[in-house]
């Protein structure tokens, strides 16, 4: 594989860091690596990680997008209250992503053609989904249409879904020019418009796959809870973007690989899953030891930018 | 192809009266250009003489108010930077325009991925780079990362993409400011290449070894204007220098010499100092009320030694003393509490703070030795801007103005106000009397002779010689990133201070 | 080049528009009363609660001034809350003692975002991020995960008492607005940040210290959301890791940039931060007393942030204006 030529230090250092956390854990616990831990460590974070997919892609074209915790809290709600009012579960699916996608690309509209902040654009997108959830629904709403509950409990559905759509973002990123396009723009975005790439749709469009992938991360959260809550998916962003950056995506755009984000994701969950198996370790730990991991990889990939800078 | 045969070869690209303003400026006055197809064109001009505007003009960056391009007999209206290399005309810049995380094959293909089955084919992709790397003679690995290579085959990369994309007028924007003597010879060798396959090349660099070693012809700008188009082998450096730096005959002003320096003890002794890749051997003494120039041509070494001395930048080699003693400048703060000040020559990024008042802006420096606890009081920032606005003469209507709706002039003037209210008796101006009008630089020359009287020591850097020869006691020649020579007393004069600069034996 | 209109000026007619609405819509929007020595009423109220956003706000403004921006407030927040009620309820700290700590708390904190942004030169979004993402945790870590709930009258009084029949929460917003402003325009460090923000590199060459201005920043944005999760803590009688000052950073960065402080950082204004800040309270007052449900105050903060954000972009303004002289 090609990806794997290029001198990339920090991935090399995340896997280093997943194959400690794994093998630390299965020294200390019995039980711990099996199939059946790896499979749940997929399904317990599969919305996670599909969100990290897309936001991977914003952060690689040089932007950031702060909606998506609040895009999955909007379409559990979203799909529960269509589906209380009888809509059948696949088209209150349908919906959701088209809305989602939608919702993402007027974003990147905003932020490709009025050149405003990602950063201030997604926010108040934040705040938007987030309202609007809670102006539909306050309470938390039950799920009971069948689709939904034969998906929920399949063990397979939810990781499945990740790992395609983790594949086909591999083959987007890696063998379409859209997605080259999208390293050009955030790797130097004054090169890629002299080099004639059509800078602003690739914004525009990148965001409507980040709002397409939390949207389906959305659909998948509300298989995995059978529910919808507004306030479901709070700080999600703030760990999508761990993922991505614990995985090797630069902060400052085009450098980034979804493997890595893969990995962002495993590890997240690793350590939690290590804490809830440790009795005494209490959840705020895993806040804490991601931010640790943040701060670690950002000096990483400063020293990494550092001898970057030497060698013009 | 040699320069006659060039002469005779069809035109490729003809550019006529072309007009280019900006707020407050001409930056183009009705400049003609002609590249022939099949040579080397060297444009040439000191700072601000409008070569890169040209280049931005013809690669669609700008828009010109008037003037025509035609390209092979069509008329042509380049609207971006795209539009020109679909026309033919691509452009490598010092910076490369690549993408440098990317790989060089990656970089070779962008936005025009070859496809098979819906996913790019990178065996394609690869094998296309290597063709045309190959054909350079640059050989490299297609799927190495860009960034990891050096500069000089970036820009080896990036000519291939041009080349690859049917360029026909081929821009290379100083290209080798940033090579080895080897690496600039193997891009020279690829150019004559080129040339004999029939494109033509604009080429702009500062270094004039290498003009004279691959230029057909030259074509020289100053303040806007075209002053000449000369056949390289009939040119001699004294001769494009001349043109370049300008002599305009003012008998006045040719008359006026600085008044005898006092026979004071030097108070900054600078003692080969240097920074690898910067500038080497810089060796110079400055009096109470002397003026020291560096004379050299843009990209010599000039502003880089002016940098050293403020602390901007770390000398790795050579010694300052002030006043006897030892110092060792460590930042712009430690300069400044030296009593140093700098007038840097990007006024625009590294001078002014432009949406600050004129009255802070003026402050700035005096404040900033104070500390920041230390306030001055409005009343003295007010009576101080006046002060300078006053002496100085600066156009605004009043202190509070923002210095960025300034003019280039008055701005200038408020940077010169801002050291001279942290009362210096060390001064470096680069290029103060760039881009400003010709009313200015006589106040700003005027100003400076005030404060020669005053006892204040300068450094002065300027590519207009005649200044240089007003103001200056003693001049510094700087070529090619090396202070080649030394002059003073009777020496500080136009004729010797070129000779020096273009050195080689044909002057 | 035709000057265009102080941008606060444009925040201040908003306030005036939205207090006129609620002039002519909310009977006795304006109505101020005196109950147990205290003032109450609408407008007391939209003071009261604006508050805590109004003194993160303070330092908020400094930091983008800088052309920074500060993420950690909402977990600074947490943390000095966490510690006030911990103090109170663990040792019985007297009030002067916890808010010297929670001081220097936020001191700490805000040196730690100042070093990695000015030593270690990481973009700021980026730098303050670690704690925003790690400072929850560490506030849990403090109240062991749960709500730590007090009764102590000298933190209590903190939100609960009033000064001259003025809430508290009131007087040490305007202390702290004093104490900042004094601190920008007495001293030369306002002109300072202005220049770093403005023009680094000119900054840097004139002799400015750029290093410890934005430091000093990022110390101010610290004890500012140190001070209001003093506040914020003491309007519940409890310390919430998880909620207290949740999204406080975004409400402060809108507050600012609503007040016509420009992300794009140089000059800034604290007359328009407040305004700024009053603004978002009074729309989330207008918004309860008109019986409208809660939750459209984050549909009404989101829409008003895009307004904001495309008024000051200059792509937006020149597409518009070409319409306008088309038409």
């Amino acid at each position: 594989m090609r990806m794997f030529r290029r001198s990339n230090l920090p991935v090399w250092a995340t896997l280093a860091v997943f194959v400690l956390a794994v093998t630390g854990a299965s020294l200390r616990y019995e039980h711990f690596f099996s199939f059946d831990v790896f499979l749940n460590l997929l399904r317990d974070n599969a919305f996670l990680g599909l969100a990290a997919i897309g936001v991977t892609f914003v952060i690689v074209s040089g932007g950031i997008d702060l909606s998506v915790g609040a895009m999955i809290g909007f379409v559990g709600v979203f799909c529960a209250t269509l589906m209380q009012a009888g809509v059948p579960g696949w088209l209150a699916i349908a919906l959701a992503l088209a809305i989602g996608t939608l919702f993402g690309l007027g974003m990147g509209a905003l932020i490709a053609w009025y050149s405003l902040p990602p950063f201030l654009v997604t926010l108040a997108g934040m705040f938007l989904l987030r309202g609007l959830a809670l102006v539909i629904s306050m309470e938390a709403l039950r799920i009971d249409d069948p689709l939904f509950e034969a998906l929920g409990h399949s063990k397979w559905v939810a990781p499945g879904l990740f790992v395609a759509v983790l594949l086909l973002g591999v083959y987007l990123a890696n063998f379409r020019p859209f997605g080259r396009a999208v390293y050009a723009v955030g790797g130097n975005e004054q090169s890629a418009l002299l080099m004639g790439l059509p800078v602003r749709r690739v914004k525009a469009q990148v965001y409507a796959l980040s709002g397409f992938c939390s949207s389906l991360g959305g659909v998948v959260f509300a298989f995995y809870t059978l529910s919808g809550n507004a306030n479901s998916g709070m700080t999600l962003e703030l760990d999508a973007i761990a993922a991505a950056v614990i995985g090797g995506t630069l902060l400052t755009g085009g450098v980034g690989h979804l493997f890595g984000t893969l990995l962002g994701v495993l590890i997240l969950g690793t350590i939690q899953t290590v804490i809830s198996f440790e009795g005494t370790l209490s959840s705020w730990w895993t806040r804490i030891a991601v931010g640790l991991l943040l701060l670690a990889f950002i000096g990483l990939q400063k020293l990494f930018q550092a001898g970057k800078a030497d060698t013009p | 192809m040699d320069g006659d045969a060039a002469r005779s070869a069809p035109e490729l690209l003809r550019l006529r009266g072309i007009r280019k303003e900006f707020p407050g400026v001409v930056a183009l006055d009705g400049v003609d250009f002609t590249l022939r197809a099949g040579e080397i064109h060297s444009l040439m001009g000191e700072n601000g003489a409008g070569k890169s505007t040209l280049i931005k003009v013809l690669t669609g960056v700008h828009q010109p108010e008037a003037g025509t391009i035609e390209l092979q007999g069509r008329r042509i209206r380049p609207r971006s930077a795209h539009d020109a290399v679909a026309l033919g005309i691509s452009t490598v810049y010092q910076e490369v325009n690549l993408v440098p995380y990317l790989t060089v094959a990656e970089n070779f293909v962008l936005g025009r991925e070859p496809l098979r089955r819906g996913r790019i084919d990178w065996r394609e992709a690869n094998r296309r780079a290597a063709e045309a790397l190959e054909r350079l003679d640059v050989c490299v690995d297609p799927a190495s990362t860009l960034g990891s290579h050096s500069l000089a085959v970036q820009q080896m990369v990036a000519i291939a993409r041009a080349l690859d994309q049917n360029a026909r007028v081929l821009v290379l924007d100083e290209p080798t400011s940033s090579l080895d003597a080897r690496e600039v010879e193997s891009l020279f060798g690829v150019m004559r290449r080129l040339r004999e396959e029939g494109l033509g090349i604009l080429f702009v660099s500062h270094f004039l070894d290498q003009v004279f070693a691959v230029s057909d012809r030259f074509t020289v700008l100053r303040n806007g204007r075209l002053v000449g188009e000369l056949p390289a082998a009939e040119t001699t450096r004294l001769r494009l220098v001349s043109l370049m730096l300008g002599r305009e005959v003012d008998e006045q002003s040719l008359s006026r010499r600085p008044d005898p320096a006092p026979g004071a003890p030097p108070m900054l002794e600078v003692r080969d100092l240097g920074r690898r890749g910067a500038v080497e051997g810089v060796t110079l003494e400055v009096r109470p009320g002397e003026t020291v120039g560096l004379a050299g041509l843009l990209g010599s070494g000039r502003t880089e030694a002016a940098r050293l001395l403020f602390g901007a930048d770390r000398p790795d080699r050579g010694e300052v003393r002030l006043e006897g003693r030892r110092v060792r400048i460590r930042s712009p703060r430690h300069a400044l509490r030296l009593r140093f000040g700098f007038c840097p020559e990007d006024r625009k990024s590294a001078g002014i703070v432009p949406s600050l008042s004129v009255r802070e802006n003026i402050a700035l420096a005096l404040q900033a030795r104070r500390g920041w606890l230390r306030r001055l009081s409005p009343k003295r920032q007010r009576e101080l801007a006046n002060r300078f606005i006053e002496a100085l003469g600066i156009a605004t209507p009043d202190a509070e103005k923002a210095v960025g709706t300034l003019s280039g002039g008055n701005q200038q003037k408020v940077i010169l106000a801002r050291w001279l209210a942290s009362e210096p008796r060390f001064l470096i101006l680069d290029e103060p009397t760039r881009g400003i009008d010709v009313g200015s630089k006589a106040e700003i020359e005027r100003l400076m002779a005030d404060l020669r009287r005053q006892g204040l020591g300068m450094l002065f850097i300027s590519s207009e010689l005649e200044e240089v020869v007003r103001a200056c006691h003693r001049v510094c020649v700087l070529r090619d990133r090396r202070q080649v020579g030394s002059l003073e007393g009777a020496g500080v004069e136009t004729g010797e201070i070129l000779r020096t600069i273009a050195g080689g034996g044909d002057a | 080049m035709r000057r265009s209109l102080h941008p606060t000026v444009w925040t201040l007619l908003a306030l005036v528009l939205l207090l006129a609405a609620n002039l002519a819509l909310t009977p006795g929007f304006f109505h101020v009363g005196v109950r147990d020595g205290r003032l109450y009423g609408s407008l007391i109220d939209v003071l009261n609660h604006s508050s805590p956003v109004l003194l993160a706000a303070l330092g908020m403004t400094l930091v983008i001034a800088t052309k920074g921006v500060d993420l950690s407030v909402g977990s600074v927040v947490a943390i000095s809350g966490a510690v006030a009620a911990l103090m109170v309820t663990k040792g019985q700290a007297p009030l002067a003692q916890v808010a010297m700590v929670a001081i220097g708390v936020g001191l700490a904190l805000g040196a730690w975002n100042g070093l990695l942004v000015s030593v270690l030169g990481i973009q700021p979004m980026v730098a303050t991020l670690v704690l925003m993402v790690s400072g929850r945790g560490i506030a849990q870590l403090l109240t062991d995960g749960q709500i730590i709930t007090f009764q102590d009258p000298g933190l209590a009084s903190v939100a609960g008492g009033s000064v001259w029949g003025m809430p508290n929460p009131v007087m040490v917003a305007a202390a702290g607005l004093a104490l900042v402003a004094v601190l920008a325009r007495w001293t030369a460090f306002g002109t300072m940040v202005e220049a770093v923000g403005d023009n680094e590199r000119a900054a840097l060459l004139s002799g400015v210290p750029v290093r410890w201005i934005k430091l000093g920043a990022y110390l101010v944005a610290g004890v500012g959301s140190a001070v209001a999760g003093l506040i914020v803590c003491s309007f519940t009688k409890a310390a919430d890791a998880n909620n207290a000052g949740l999204y406080l950073e975004l409400d402060a960065i809108l507050a600012v940039v609503a007040g016509g402080t420009a992300m794009t950082g140089g000059r800034f204004t604290l007359l328009g931060t407040v305004v700024g800040a009053l603004i978002l309270q009074t729309l989330t007052t207008t918004i309860l007393t008109k019986g409208v449900p809660v939750q459209w105050t984050l549909v009404v903060k989101a829409v008003a942030v895009l307004l904001v954000c495309l008024l000051q972009s200059e792509e937006f303004r020149a597409k518009v204006l070409a319409r306008r002289a088309a038409a």
